[in-house]
């Protein structure tokens, strides 16, 4: 090729992706950095009004935080979202896969597509609706407890039950998607392989358990990590459910940084928070990946 | 066939409870005001009306926060596809210096969820008198390196002999993006669409943030503040909830087949 075509090859390369490059450098990368200089601030209402009030404080507000109640309860929340969350999510995202895969089951793109419509139903609306289905007297789900015969549950006016019922929210807004993770992974199942077990007598069962699941286990790692990151932003859930509440049991990490940070202008508290929130993400995200590695070298 | 059956019979249970939510929505939105608040809780509207639909339009100004979200998620789909479309092509397709080191890069900051840097964009957009706008809404949709990825994964797949016989034909680069690439990328282009518009149209945390106006809410977060003020009123709610999410549901439902393969193709890459 000639040396001006390969000239312009380079000019067009640049001018393709400046305007996206600059708005992520201007709007995603600048902001993210800033954060971690606003957490060494004390940027509030004052500074806010006339920026010559801020002044520079160092860790002050890591120091705040980690002597601030709310914060620890708004950690613990949030790690008990985790724990409540991934294993269902994991649970009933793979049971519906392997349904969903079966084929011996009539109409499987209609299954999928019911099991997906959660997970495109908009957030706000659908916590509204759950809202409404967990109330106390007049909900469905307490209702079906009584047809069971079982005690009402007071779901989000008992800080005992308000995390295990947005939970249960987040799993039905959100398995879906790891279903389709998991499909993606069945599909990768080669079809001779599971012949060769059924004609060998192998059964369903034996079947599902020594070929299918072996084959999905990396797809389980990557669901319980996107299913972690997601429970470290939580917001709109408490937001529209229980504003926090009751008794700050439901405030999560990303609730009080929105609090901190737009509700009372404590920005530079709110910048700590999201430091902190940014430094679990990546823990969360990276430590599986690190833990599956050893295990790697450990067998082989 | 016995197994096949009992199967389909639990598949089709596991298919009503997912559902339940979302029908009894539809279901309650149509009674008369009042009538929901009940033990045992009605399932069907005794006499259904749309009496709380007109309430929504008439007096709760529902139109409005329908336009809104029109237009924002319209917006936000053109602007994305306008800044990622190519970008996606460039960084897959054109020879140029720091083009690998700008990829490996943004694959980075993929790992850096966007509402680590919200307060300070709050403070960047105020600088720049766009707090309160829905220029300070859509600027996040411009900043998309999902879908950069997303157009990149697809460009990857084209021929080079079919860009250099362009080239050669003496077709300038924005003549072989514009007519040779685009086409291609169309499938591409739809599903991102598709995305952009779905995410914009959900998004509640950063309208709530920067709008401030209430006549510039966008639905989820119109229907977050209604249902502050009106918490008693079931009905009203549940009308509000199908007019925000009924639009996003039908389109899903329209081209679900698009939506599913691209999350598919996406997620076996990752």
């Amino acid at each position: 090729m000639s040396r001006t075509g390969v000239e312009a090859e380079r000019r067009a390369g640049w001018l393709f992706s400046a305007p996206a490059l600059l708005a992520i450098a201007l709007f995603f990368v600048l902001p993210t950095i800033a954060s971690l200089a606003l957490s060494l601030t004390d940027f509030d209402i004052y500074a806010l009004a006339d920026i010559r009030n801020l002044r520079f404080v160092g860790l002050d507000n890591y120091a705040a935080l980690l002597a601030d109640p709310l914060f620890w309860t708004a950690l613990g929340n949030t790690l008990w979202f985790v724990v409540l969350g991934v294993p269902l999510v994991i649970a009933i995202s793979l049971a519906a896969a392997i349904l969903v895969n079966e084929r011996m089951v009539a109409w499987r793109p209609v299954w999928r597509v019911v099991f997906f419509a959660p997970y495109v139903a908009t957030l706000v609306a659908a916590a509204v609706v759950w809202k409404y289905l967990l109330h106390t007297r007049y909900g469905l789900v307490n209702y079906a407890l009584d047809t069971l015969g079982l005690q009402p549950v007071d779901w989000l006016g008992d800080p005992r039950w308000a995390i295990p019922a947005i939970t249960l929210f987040v799993v039905w807004k959100s398995f879906g998607y790891a279903m389709l993770i998991f499909l993606a992974a069945l599909q990768t199942v080669p079809r001779e392989l599971d012949e060769a077990a059924r004609i060998d007598g192998a059964g369903w069962w034996a079947r599902l358990r020594h070929v299918t699941l072996p084959a999905i286990a990396p797809a389980t790692g990557l669901v319980a990590i996107l299913t972690i990151v997601a429970m470290f932003q939580l917001f709109a859930e408490p937001y529209v459910m229980t504003e926090g509440g009751p008794a700050q049991s439901t405030v999560t990490v990303l609730y009080l940084m929105f609090e901190e940070g737009f509700q009372w202008w404590n920005l530079g508290t709110g910048a700590a928070v999201a430091v902190v929130l940014f430094v679990c993400i990546l823990a969360a995200a990276l430590l599986p990946a690190l833990a599956m590695r050893l295990l790697h070298v450990r067998r082989t | 066939m016995k197994a096949g059956h009992a199967m389909t019979a639990l598949v089709a249970l596991f298919a009503a409870i997912t559902l339940a939510p979302l029908l009894w929505m539809i279901s309650v939105s149509l009674m008369q005001p009042g009538d929901a608040g009940q033990f045992p809780p009605p399932l069907i509207p005794a006499e259904p009306t749309l009496a709380n639909y007109r309430e929504l339009f008439a007096a709760q100004g529902m139109g409005v926060f329908l336009l809104n979200s029109l237009l924002v998620s319209t917006l936000a789909t053109l602007l994305a596809l306008l800044f990622t479309v190519p970008a996606g092509y460039a960084f897959a397709k054109l020879r140029f210096a720091g083009r690998t080191a700008t990829v490996q890069t943004l694959l980075a900051l993929l790992l850096i969820p966007g509402q680590i840097g919200m307060l300070p964009l709050f403070l960047e957009l105020k600088a720049m008198g766009l707090v309160n706008s829905y220029a300070g809404v859509l600027v996040p949709w411009l900043a998309g390196i999902i879908g950069i990825f997303l157009v990149r994964q697809f460009a990857l797949s084209i021929p080079d002999e079919l860009l250099e016989a362009a080239r050669i034909d003496g077709a300038s680069e924005w003549d072989v993006f514009r007519h040779v690439v685009l086409p291609i990328l169309r499938p591409a282009v739809a599903t991102l669409a598709l995305f952009v518009f779905l995410g914009s149209w959900n998004d509640f945390m950063w309208p709530l943030i920067v709008l401030s106006d209430q006549d510039l809410y966008t639905l989820p977060v119109a229907l977050a503040s209604l249902g502050r003020e009106r918490a008693q009123d079931i009905e009203l709610m549940m009308a509000g909830s199908v007019v925000t999410t009924v639009p996003v549901l039908l389109l899903f439902l329209a081209l679900q087949r698009q939506f599913i393969g691209g999350l598919l193709a996406g997620s076996v890459k990752g």
